[in-house]
């Protein structure tokens, strides 16, 4: 049994068995084989080594040509590992005597050797690991054929276990059943944690080394809420977490109860709680939480997962699922987000030294107009088959916005000459993110027909901070005044203005922060579905006027750490249960 | 027995030339360091001996040309595989 401490970035808990996905996607199936294909896999085996070997002699002899031989010797190691019989031997032995399938077999005995190089006194010799890395990745790609989007035929009951996982690849996690994501790297503000947690599935990131030390087929108990992976549980452990399971089912059922129930204040204020969705597979899950409709449906996904841009149709159908399975909740659609953290590999054409500030997103959008008016022409042709709203992000000024508008009326031409129904008077919002929207609001309000802020990039921008840099992700906080009042600002000038507010960045679905925001006045949030149920508790807790006491109370304060003390004492007092 | 007369000791060059000259023999050649005996045929067990300059291994074989393979590879070694 060993006991791994990460970073908690969604919780619950999970007992399940790992599966792997490979640094290169390879996805090793633990399948046992039977006595009658074990010849067979010996032959794959064969095979694998005599293409790799192959490949190796080509790369040395081109090597040799182009560089050098001195160079191309670094290829004479793993040209004799791959030709020396003994590795072969081993992993032979493997599917022998344990029935492993060749893949599998030769992933362990590398795993091994990787594990005793790492263990090396000496520098030199201990990178080594690298070359028999490179050497396993060689055979297992003869061994499993090319590498495909695995993730998506990964078994429901099982946790993923990863190196790292590319935003491509995040896209397409919704869409499986995993019950937990356990990974080498990443944080709390990952991409990939953000997308498990609105799984509603327990996530532990930075294990530094996990996809090392469990292998496919482990039990693994994944604890999200306490940051723990547990790589082959012995009894007792497995006992003390199925109880804990058991007890957050019993919470969770309570949790559910509170779902019908109305989200308004003690003092009768109605509040509207929504969901913020990445794929069509959450929509169920939002309602199934209690959400009052869809308050940021993001569209990355449909771009990520494939290297191709989606079709009109591909689009259309993906928006489609949600916005019937909403029925007449309202379901508002962020056109394309793609940021400097979630580019692909299509995207990235030469690479800019700031791409936070750069060609993303709507701006991105208005300089490749094709592929813009697919979507907008797919979100249009939704808005017939319920309340559908669109969004633009990142709006940094009024030009910005009356362009993406005519952009939107170029599309509605469009479907008006091919006789395609849609709703002309779609609502049509903003997100505030950028210190320019949020300075110039008044203005921007007369032009829209709802804005949502997204305090995410808002603090990244206002503050100056990339969450993502370990070096400062200290100074991220919501609970920096200048944010704080901002906000108040927003929130404010909108409800003047008479046009609909609401938040969908993290920060909506904190407890704390929801306190903070009821008191400034605002009555629309949308969060991940995990969180609805606990903002909604907060919101029965409290009145009105409680809220609005916090909240002028906490603008008092000029320090993040003031108002983070006073507001978790506060929040403790008022509904210690979310705490 | 034989001590490893190089000075980088059994890095992945003179492993690679010992374990291709073991490889020409029939003979099953194995190498002991202290309580460590591996197969003298196989580059990573080569490596992960670790033996560096003074190391004193103990080459044995054991079939057909044994004795032939012994005394090549322990030849191979004291003259510090033909490097420096």
């Amino acid at each position: 049994m060993e006991i791994k401490k990460g970073i908690p970035v969604s919780p619950g808990v999970a007992i399940a068995t790992v599966v792997m996905l490979d640094a290169e996607e390879f996805q090793i199936p633990y399948e046992r084989i039977s006595a009658r294909q074990v010849d067979g896999e010996l032959e794959r085996l064969e095979e694998g080594f005599r293409s790799s070997l192959a490949e190796v002699e080509t790369l040395r002899d081109n090597t040799t040509v182009q560089l050098g031989p001195d160079v191309a010797s670094i290829f004479d190691f793993h040209h004799g590992v791959l030709s020396q019989r003994q590795l072969r031997e081993q992993v032979a032995q493997l599917i022998r005597e344990r029935y492993y399938n060749a893949a599998f077999a030769t992933r362990e005995v590398m795993r091994r050797y990787q594990q005793r190089f790492l263990q090396m006194e000496d520098d030199l010799l201990r990178e080594r690991v690298r070359d028999i890395r490179d050497i396993e990745r060689r055979l297992l790609r003869h061994l499993c054929g090319t590498p495909g989007q695995s993730v998506l035929d990964l078994p429901e009951t099982s946790i993923l276990v990863a190196h790292d996982l590319t935003p491509s690849q995040t896209a397409n996690l919704g869409q499986t059943g995993v019950l937990g994501v356990a990974m080498d790297g990443g944080g709390l503000a990952s991409h990939t944690a953000i997308v498990v947690r609105s799984m509603g599935i327990p996530g532990v990131m930075g294990l530094k080394d996990i996809s090392r030390a469990a292998a496919a087929g482990d039990t693994l108990i994944l604890d999200g809420t306490k940051g723990l992976a547990i790589i082959r549980p012995d009894e007792d452990m497995l006992e003390q977490y199925r109880a804990e399971v058991l007890r957050m089912r019993a919470l969770a059922s309570g949790l559910i109860e509170l779902r019908d129930k109305p989200a308004i204040t003690q003092d009768e204020v109605p509040v509207v709680l929504m969901a913020n969705i990445e794929f069509p597979p959450e929509a169920r899950t939002a309602l199934e939480k209690g959400a009052a409709g869809i308050g940021l449906y993001r569209t990355e996904f449909l771009y990520l997962r494939s290297e191709q841009e989606p079709t009109e149709m591909e689009h259309y159908e993906a928006y489609r699922s949600v916005v019937e399975a909403l029925g007449d909740r309202p379901v508002t659609i962020r056109t394309l987000d793609l940021g400097a953290d979630k580019y692909a590999r299509s995207h990235a054409r030469e690479p800019e030294r700031n791409p936070f500030l750069g060609l993303r997103s709507i701006r991105y959008c208005l300089q490749n107009m094709d592929m813009f008016k697919t979507q907008l022409r797919a979100i249009l042709r939704a808005s017939a088959l319920g309340d559908v709203q669109i969004m633009f992000p990142l709006i940094s000024g009024l030009m910005e916005l009356r362009q993406s508008k005519m952009a939107l009326r170029d599309a509605m031409e469009d479907l008006e000459e091919a006789g395609i129904p849609f709703r002309r008077d779609i609502p049509i919002g903003i997100m505030v993110e950028t210190p320019a929207a949020a300075i110039q609001i008044r203005e921007l309000l007369r032009e829209v027909d709802f804005v949502s802020i997204g305090t995410n990039d808002l603090i990244q921008y206002t503050v100056a901070v990339d969450r993502g840099n370990e070096r400062v992700a200290s100074l991220y906080t919501a609970s920096h005044p200048a944010i704080l009042h901002t906000l108040r600002d927003i929130i404010r000038k909108a409800r003047k203005a008479g046009v609909p507010c609401s938040l969908c960045g993290e920060m909506a679905g904190e407890p704390m922060y929801a306190l903070f925001l009821l008191g400034v006045g605002l009555r629309n949030y949308s969060m991940a579905p995990a969180d609805i149920p606990e903002i909604k508790k907060v919101i029965r807790s409290t009145t009105i006027q409680r809220a609005e006491r916090i909240a002028k109370r906490v603008l008092s304060f000029e320090t993040d750490r003031q108002v983070n003390n006073y507001l978790r004492d506060e929040i403790r007092k008022i509904a210690p249960e979310t705490v | 027995m034989v001590a490893i007369a190089n000075e980088q000791g059994l890095h992945a060059r003179p492993v690679m030339r010992f374990v291709d000259m073991a490889s020409r023999f029939q003979a099953r050649v194995l190498v002991q360091r202290e309580d460590r005996l591996v197969d003298g045929k196989n580059p990573m067990e080569m490596m992960l001996l670790e033996a560096v300059k003074g190391t004193m291994l103990e080459i044995r074989a054991c079939g057909e040309d044994a004795q032939k393979a012994v005394d090549a590879l322990a030849e191979l070694v004291r003259s510090g595989f033909g490097e420096s």
